[in-house]
């Protein structure tokens, strides 16, 4: 079966207000030097699909930004590539005018005319908060061996690493891998089954039933079309048991990126056989440590200078720890820089930061203390 | 359709590099790994971009297949242009018969009408040998400026080295009236960095002469140089001061790689301005285990360390393991140093396994040499290899 990939690269931004204020939910930055949509992208290019559009919304300019011309995940192509889908808005219908979609169901009839031009079989859909390195090829083999007119990813986590919120649905699966029912999560705790937010599909089956759904007044994409579906359409599950993390408060941003600092998680992530993840090259040095430098337990990024201590923490490219500087516990994103003998423990700095000499800052792991993009501090 | 470009550059990027034994078995010397993530030609092929070239003719011959593909359409360097940029420019077959470069003049000779295709006014012949930032602009200029027909670029160095290299003697005003190459008893201390600006007509009067001399070595050094200067061409020094480093021997080799150590570095590859340009691996980011130890280095991405590391330059994706150390070395990237193993004053080219606790090199101190191991070699667990030795995967030891 030939595929193609559509993303959702703003859903559930205000879950993460903080870092999605200047930028999408797929452009937060993630893991020393990724950005969330990475890992989607990755997810399709290795599965041998060459067609992705990707649906944007609004503050979308660091996305086309990280983006390019594609060429990074081998999408910049004559043929296919990556399409940017931004909201089609009429200037002229006055129900419609200036309003942009508002739900995912909207989202995805405002790109039928991608849809249709596309001639692949089925089409891939992923959101960019989850975080995971999928064998797409799989699903869809899966996919097409069951006869699926829907087939939903689902993995199983644990509370209490992953907490969950109510964007999470929890379906029930029959024994023999059809889906029965779902719901929005309920505040179950332990191993809970739960959607990836990753979705093979028949190409005429999406188009059939989103417009059938818009026809008829509905909203929402999980509640209106798969969950009223469920009976009449084969709707399929298949189990993804690699690292999943999915995104949903600064907190949960917090752990999730911390969880990679377990060797066994970042190589379950980074380091699957034929699966590579890729992201926007940036030309920088090597990492420098200096004669004082201290570092352990940490993921460091290229382009850094270090010259105080890091430990249990996520550095960025181009980091600048100073002198008799401690950073604990800390994610420090792209061109942080820290001047000499300051003290940051369980801190998020997004890009650009500055932190003067001698200031000293402490948040915790369940409240960890963000610094806004470009403040001096 | 092609438009007229004012200076197209050749970088002859064909030799062997039989100075650096092991580490050219298999790869060209440009292509050789430097400062962990960067590749010899970098330097020249930055320089030009930054120096406002955009058309660069490649020349190969010695084990071209790496080169190539790390060139490859020139993207890394903003190279991949649709009118000019990059290209290899390999011997070839004409209708006369065909020929292998027989000398760095005969390459150029070969591929005049690459020159001509352009119809460029100047050409600028470089090296890719060297580690180096230069504005080659600022060179052309003055080129432009005194009308020579010819312009070396020359770096003053000690007295006592000046007769490892090409010596220039010139006058106040930079004009060139000697030549010698590796002089017993120098007369001066301008070296020639290997770098030349021609007037594009001259160079071709003389490449067809000498092509036509049967005892000519067909070099730029031993034959087209001291031909013009014979002939009374005018012939300028550019002086060029700051780094500068011939990379043709491990010594050197290890040398400038130590030199982007350091508080300061004395090699400064974060200039923005002047950034040094490659084609970078797509790797996660580095991972510094809970127990590592690491002092002085510069590590690149991919790299996992769990041992001790002090004092070296470690390229993509290498495996330092629990208990491992490596001091004073070069690590060029995709190799394993098993548990327990120690590595001290040694190049390590790419895909090197050093087993467990196996032993390469001797400290700096009590070392005879540097330790060379070639791209591909495998250290046995608890194996060895002496210090100053050089072993490849393909010869065995040397």
């Amino acid at each position: 079966m030939t595929a193609a990939g559509i993303i959702f690269s703003n859903i559930h931004d205000a879950t993460i207000p903080e870092l999605t204020g200047r930028r999408t939910m797929a452009s937060i930055p993630f893991a020393g030097r990724y950005r969330l949509i990475d890992f989607a992208l990755s997810n399709m290019v290795n599965s041998g699909i060459t067609k992705v559009g990707v649906i944007t919304h609004y503050n979308y300019q660091s996305l086309l930004d990280h983006i390019g011309t594609g060429k990074d995940w081998d999408l910049a192509r004559r043929t296919g590539g990556i399409k940017i889908l931004p909201p089609f808005i009429t200037a002229y219908d006055n129900a419609t005018a200036g309003r942009v979609y508002s739900t995912r169901l909207e989202a995805l009839m405002g790109v039928m005319s991608f849809i249709d031009r596309c001639t692949e079989d089925v089409l891939v859909l992923s959101d960019c908060d989850v975080i995971c390195n999928v064998d797409i090829a799989n699903v869809i083999r899966k996919h097409e061996a069951s006869g699926a007119d829907f087939t939903v990813l689902t993995t199983t986590v644990d509370t209490a690493e992953q907490p969950l919120d109510s964007h999470a649905q929890v379906p029930v699966v029959d024994e023999n891998g059809r889906v029965v029912d779902m719901a929005e999560y309920n505040g179950q705790q332990g191993r809970v089954k739960v959607c990836a937010d990753i979705w093979v599909a028949n190409r005429t089956y999406i188009k059939r039933v989103v417009t059938e759904a818009i026809a008829h007044g509905y909203k929402s994409f999980y509640r209106d079309v798969l969950i009223r579906n469920l009976a009449k359409d084969k709707i399929c599950a298949v189990e993804y048991d690699g690292f999943f993390a999915r995104i949903n408060s600064l907190a949960s941003y917090f752990s999730c990126s911390m969880r990679l600092l377990d060797p066994a998680n970042r190589v379950n992530l980074f380091y699957r056989r034929n699966q590579p993840i890729f992201t926007k090259v940036r030309n920088s040095t090597p990492t420098r440590y200096s004669a004082d430098a201290k570092v352990v337990g940490s993921m460091i990024a290229d382009g850094c200078v270090i010259e105080g201590t890091v430990e249990n923490s996520i550095i960025f490219r181009g980091v600048k720890i100073g002198k008799g500087t401690v950073v604990k516990n800390c994610i420090l994103m792209q061109d942080t820089v820290t001047g000499e003998n300051v003290r940051l423990t369980s801190v998020i700095t997004d890009k650009n930061v500055v932190i003067r000499d001698g200031r000293e800052l402490c948040g915790c792991e369940s409240m960890p203390f963000y610094i806004g993009k470009q403040i001096m501090v | 359709m092609f438009k007229k470009k004012e200076c197209v550059a050749m970088l002859l990027a064909g030799g062997q590099g039989s100075r650096l034994y092991a580490l050219t078995d298999t790869t060209a010397k440009p292509a050789v790994t430097f400062g962990g993530k960067y590749r010899i030609i970098d330097f020249p092929l930055s320089n030009c971009v930054h120096s406002g070239i955009d058309t660069v003719g490649v020349l190969t011959q010695y084990q071209p297949l790496v080169l190539n593909e790390y060139i490859g359409t020139g993207l890394p360097w903003d190279l991949d242009r649709n009118h000019g940029g990059v290209k290899i420019l390999p011997p070839y077959q004409a209708k006369s018969g065909a020929d292998w470069y027989t000398g760095t003049a005969n390459a150029i000779y070969q591929n005049l009408q690459f020159i001509e295709r352009y119809d460029a006014e100047y050409v600028l012949i470089l090296s890719g040998d060297h580690i180096y930032s230069m504005d080659y602009s600022k060179m052309i200029d003055y080129h432009k400026k005194t009308g020579a027909a010819c312009t070396i670029a020359v770096i003053d160095v000690p007295i006592e080295e000046a007769s490892r290299f090409g010596i220039m003697s010139t006058k106040e005003d930079g004009t060139i009236f000697k030549f010698s190459e590796k002089p017993k008893n120098p007369d001066s201390t301008k070296a020639s960095m290997g770098i030349y600006v021609f007037t594009r007509t001259k160079l071709f009067d003389y490449l067809i002469a000498d092509a036509k001399d049967p005892d000519s070595s067909n070099d730029f050094g031993k034959n087209i140089i001291p031909t013009m200067l014979a002939a009374g061409e005018k012939m300028m020094a550019y002086s060029f001061e700051g780094y500068w480093k011939d990379v043709g021997t491990i010594d050197s080799l290890w040398e400038a790689n130590m030199d982007i150590l350091g508080e300061n570095p004395v090699l400064k590859l974060n200039d923005s301005h002047w950034r040094v340009l490659s084609r970078n691996e797509n790797a996660p980011p580095q991972y510094i285990g809970p127990d590592a130890v690491i002092e002085n280095a510069s590590i690149t991405e991919g790299c996992e360390i769990l041992g001790t590391v002090r004092n070296s330059v470690l390229g993509a994706n290498v495996r330092v393991l629990a208990g491992a150390v490596v001091e004073d070395a070069v690590l060029m990237g995709d190799c394993v140093i098993r548990a327990g193993a120690r590595v001290s004053y040694a190049i390590v080219d790419r895909d090197v396994v050093i087993g467990e606790n196996a032993v390469v090199g001797k400290p700096r101190g009590e070392a005879k040499g540097i330790a060379v191991l070639g791209e591909g070699y495998e250290v046995p667990a608890g194996g060895t290899v002496a210090d100053g030795a050089i072993v490849s995967a393909k010869g065995g030891a040397m």
